[in-house]
C-alpha cells in the first residue's frame, strides 16, 4: 500500500517536471494547436506530454459510435486505436478483443450458500482479472456474512474483517446478477448499457455520460461509478482485455461485472468461479442440457434475491 | 411617456441589453457580487472537471447528491409559473396580467439553474452529443431521463418564446394577436404539469428505492411546487415593488397569497399521509425515512435539516394564512422566505439523500457534499438570479412604456 502511494507520488512529480521544461510546453501547445480540443475532449486530460499520433486516435475515439452501432470493421478499427494507446499512454502491451458472443448460449450463474466459507479469494481474483481501480478499492463481489436463520444479505455484515469460517455464520455473495429484465438498461438515457445475447449486461464505458440513473435504477446495487481517475499498477495490469469487459475505464463512467466476458466467450469460467476455494460458485450455459448449471436448477432447492421486485436475475443461490 | 420612435429586432436587441444593465451604483455591485459568486462556481467547476466527481461528498452509495437536489427543488419552481398564467391568460385576471411576464422569467431562470446542475452533475460533460437524436442515441421512450429531457427543453423554449413575442409586440407599440400565442399558453400549461410529473416519474419508477418508489410523489412534488414557486415569485415581485417604480398592486400579492395557502396546505396534507404511511406500521420500506426524521445505526446528518424543513414549512403556511397586516410586503417577505427554505430543503436534499440510504445492500453511510460542490452550486444559484434580473429589468421598462402609451 505504502510503495504504491510513493510510485503514485513518484509519478505526479514526473509529470510537474515534464510539464515545466518549455520544450514539451512548447510541444504541448502546437499540439494543442494542431488537434483542436482533443485534450479537452477526452476527459480534461491535462499535463500528459502527448504525440501527435497519440492526439489524432484520442480525436477519432472521441467521435466513435456506440458499440452497437459500429459495423465489424469499425469494431476492429477501435480495437486497434486503443491498444495503440495503451502503448502509447501507459507504456502496455494489451490484446483487446470484441469477440461476439457465441451461438446458443446463456450464461447462468449459481451459488452455494452452504458451501461458501467467506475466504474471498474471488474478490481478490475479480480485482486481478477486470483491472479493477485500486485508488478507490473498487470490488465488483461483495461477501455477506449471516447468521443462521437469515436470508436476507441486507441483514448480514458485508465488512466483516476477521478470520473464516466462524461457526453459525453462513456466507452469502452478491454481484451484478445480469437481470433479464433490468432497470438499469431500462434508465440508461443513451443507450450505453445493454445485455447481450448471451445474456450479459455490460456498459459500453465510452459511451457512457456519466448521469448515474442506473445505479439509482439497480436493487441489488451490482454498479461501481469512477468517481476519480481510475488506476492500476503497470506490473498488475491484465493485458488480456475485451472491449466490453475489462478494458481500461475513465473518470466519469459506469462499470460493473461482466461475468468476466473476456474469459467466458472464450470458454473459460469466470475468475470468481474458477478462483473458489470451495467450489461454491458454478456457472454455464443455461441452453446446454449436460451443464452443472442445469443440474443445480434441476436438482437443488434454489433461490433468487428479491424476486418480487421481478427483474428475472440469472443468478441463483443454493444449498445442498 | 412619449411613442417609443425605434422598432425592429436590432433595436428591440439592443435596447434590451441596454435596459438590462442599465442602474445605479447598487444595482451594479449586485450584478457584479453574483458574477463574482459564479466566477468562484467556475474555477471550483473546473478543478471538479479535471479530477473527476472524486471532489464531491457523493459515492457509490449515495450516488446523487446536493446538484440533483436542486435540480429537482428548481424544476418546481418552474412549473409554478403556470399558477400565474392560467389565471393572466385563461381566466383574464387584470392583476395577475401585470405580473405574469416576471412569473415567466423566474421559470427561465429556474430552468436554465435545472440544464446546468445536470451538466455539472454528469460524470462525462463532453459526451452529451451521445444524446443528442440523430448523432447519438437517445432511449426514447425507454429512459424517463429522456423524457425529462425534452420536456425540460420544451418548456424553457414556451417559457423564452412567448413571452418574447409579446414584449417585441410590446416594444413595436402593437397589441399582441391572440391567435399567434394563445396556443402556446395552452400548451404551456399542460407542459409545466408535464415537467414535474415527468421529474417526478424519474424517481417514483424505480422500484430498487422505496422511499421514491411511491405514486403520491408526482401529485406531492406538483403541490409542494404551487405553494414554493408562488413564493419565489413573491420575493422577486417585492423586491421589484421596492426597488423600481413598476407598479404592483397590492391585490396581487392578495391573490397570489391565496394560491400559496391553498398549495401549501394540500402540501402538508400529503407529507402527513406519507408520515402516516411510514410510522404506523414500519416495514424494511420504511428505514430512508427513518434516516431522515430520526437517524438510523447512529447516522442522523438529515435530521435536523428534516425537522427544521417541517418547522419553517409549518411556519410559513400559518403566516400565509393568517396574515393580519393584509399583504404588507413587509410582512409577506419573511413568510415567503420561510415557506420557500422549507420546501428547498425538504424537495431537495430531504427527499433525494434519503433514497439512497440505506444502499440496497443494508448500508448505512451520512453524506455531506464538500466545500468545491457547494461553491459549484452558489454559482449555478448566481447564475439563475442574473438571468431571472437581466430579463426582467428590460422586460418591465417595455410594459411600462407600452402601458404608459396606451392609457
Amino acid at each position: 500500500m505504502d510503495s504504491r502511494k510513493k510510485e503514485g507520488q513518484m509519478k505526479t512529480n514526473d509529470i510537474l517536471e515534464k510539464k515545466s521544461t518549455r520544450r514539451s510546453f512548447m510541444k504541448k501547445l502546437s499540439i494543442a494547436a494542431a488537434a483542436g480540443s482533443a485534450g479537452l475532449v477526452t476527459g480534461g486530460c491535462v499535463g500528459g506530454s502527448g504525440s501527435t499520433e497519440e492526439m489524432g486516435l484520442k480525436w477519432e475515439e472521441y467521435f466513435k459510435k456506440n458499440y452497437r452501432m459500429m459495423t465489424d470493421k469499425e469494431k476492429d478499427e477501435t480495437v486497434a486505436r486503443l491498444e495503440k494507446l495503451a502503448k502509447l499512454q501507459d507504456d502496455a502491451n494489451i490484446q483487446m478483443s470484441n469477440q461476439e458472443p457465441r451461438e446458443k448460449v446463456l450464461f447462468g450463474y449459481a451459488f452455494n450458500i452452504s458451501r461458501c466459507k467467506g475466504y474471498m479469494d474471488c474478490v481478490e481474483a475479480c480485482v486481478q482479472e477486470n483491472n479493477l481501480d485500486r485508488n478507490s478499492k473498487t470490488q465488483y463481489i461483495r461477501i455477506f456474512e449471516m447468521d443462521s436463520g437469515q436470508q436476507d444479505p441486507t441483514s448480514g455484515d458485508g465488512k466483516y474483517h476477521h478470520e473464516v469460517p466462524v461457526e453459525n455464520k453462513y456466507y452469502m455473495g452478491i454481484q451484478c446478477f445480469h437481470c433479464e429484465n433490468a432497470p438499469c438498461i431500462k434508465a440508461c438515457p443513451t443507450k450505453a448499457t445493454w445485455r447481450e445475447p448471451d445474456g450479459i449486461v455490460v456498459v459500453d464505458y465510452d459511451w457512457c455520460i456519466g448521469c448515474r440513473y442506473c445505479m439509482a435504477a439497480c436493487p441489488f446495487w451490482g454498479r461501481r461509478f469512477n468517481w476519480g481517475e481510475p488506476e492500476v499498477p503497470k506490473e498488475e495490469l491484465n493485458p488480456k482485455q475485451h472491449y466490453l469487459g475489462n478494458r481500461k475505464r475513465m473518470k466519469g463512467v459506469m462499470e460493473k461485472c461482466t461475468f468476466c466476458v473476456q474469459r467466458t466467450r472464450q470458454g473459460k469460467l469466470p475468475a470468481c468461479a474458477e478462483a473458489c476455494p470451495t467450489g461454491s460458485r458454478v456457472f454455464g450455459n443455461l441452453l446446454d442440457p449436460d451443464s452443472e448449471i442445469r443440474y443445480v436448477l434441476k436438482h437443488k432447492k434454489v433461490f433468487r434475491f428479491k424476486e418480487e421486485l421481478g427483474t428475472d436475475p440469472k443468478f441463483w443461490y443454493f444449498m445442498d | 411617456m412619449t411613442m417609443n420612435p425605434k422598432k425592429g429586432i436590432v433595436a428591440f436587441t439592443s435596447d434590451c441589453i441596454r435596459w438590462s444593465l442599465s442602474g445605479g451604483i447598487g444595482f451594479k455591485l449586485y450584478i457584479v457580487t453574483l458574477l463574482a459568486v459564479m466566477g468562484v462556481g467556475v474555477w471550483a467547476y473546473t478543478n471538479q472537471f479535471q479530477h473527476g466527481l472524486i471532489t464531491t461528498g457523493m459515492s457509490n452509495i449515495v450516488s446523487w447528491g446536493l446538484y440533483i437536489s436542486n435540480f429537482t427543488f428548481f424544476v418546481g419552481v418552474a412549473a409554478a409559473a403556470v399558477m400565474l398564467i392560467i389565471p393572466a391568460y385563461i381566466l383574464k385576471d387584470k392583476d395577475l396580467h401585470e405580473v405574469v411576464i416576471i412569473g415567466e422569467g423566474v421559470a427561465v431562470g429556474a430552468l436554465v439553474m435545472c440544464l446546468v446542475f445536470i451538466t455539472v452533475d454528469m460524470g462525462g460533460p463532453l459526451k452529451v452529443w451521445h444524446m443528442i437524436p440523430g448523432i447519438g442515441l437517445f432511449n426514447w421512450p425507454s429512459s424517463i431521463l429522456t423524457w425529462d429531457v425534452l420536456v425540460l427543453n420544451g418548456y424553457l423554449a414556451l417559457n423564452t418564446l412567448v413571452p418574447l413575442y409579446i414584449l417585441y409586440c410590446n416594444y413595436n407599440n402593437k397589441k399582441p394577436v391572440g391567435w399567434k400565442y394563445k396556443p402556446f399558453v395552452f400548451l404551456s400549461i399542460f407542459w409545466a404539469v408535464s415537467i414535474h410529473m415527468t421529474t417526478a416519474f424519474l424517481y417514483q419508477g424505480l422500484p430498487a428505492r422505496p422511499f421514491w418508489n411511491n405514486p403520491l410523489l408526482g401529485p406531492r412534488f406538483l403541490a409542494s411546487a404551487f405553494a414554493a414557486g408562488p413564493a419565489v415569485i413573491m420575493m422577486v415581485l417585492i423586491a421589484i415593488k421596492q426597488k423600481t417604480s413598476y407598479p404592483i398592486d397590492r391585490n396581487v400579492f392578495f391573490k397570489l397569497k391565496r394560491i400559496i395557502v391553498v398549495s401549501a396546505i394540500i402540501n402538508l396534507l400529503m407529507l402527513f399521509s406519507e408520515i402516516f404511511k411510514e410510522f404506523y406500521n414500519a416495514t424494511h420500506h420504511s428505514l430512508s425515512a427513518q434516516y431522515l426524521f430520526f437517524g438510523l445505526d447512529g447516522h442522523d446528518a438529515l435530521v435536523p435539516w428534516i425537522w427544521t424543513a417541517i418547522g419553517l414549512n409549518i411556519l410559513g403556511t400559518l403566516l400565509f394564512a393568517f396574515d393580519p397586516t393584509k399583504c404588507n410586503p413587509k410582512y409577506l417577505m419573511p413568510a415567503a422566505i420561510s415557506l420557500f427554505t422549507g420546501i428547498w430543503i425538504e424537495k431537495g436534499f430531504g427527499l433525494i439523500i434519503p433514497g439512497f440510504i440505506p444502499s440496497p445492500m443494508g448500508e448505512v453511510v451520512d453524506y455531506a457534499p464538500t466545500v468545491n460542490e457547494i461553491l459549484i452550486t452558489l454559482g449555478v444559484l448566481a447564475l439563475g438570479v442574473l438571468v431571472v434580473t437581466l430579463l426582467i429589468k428590460p422586460s418591465l421598462v417595455i410594459l411600462q412604456r407600452f402601458k404608459g402609451v396606451n392609457t
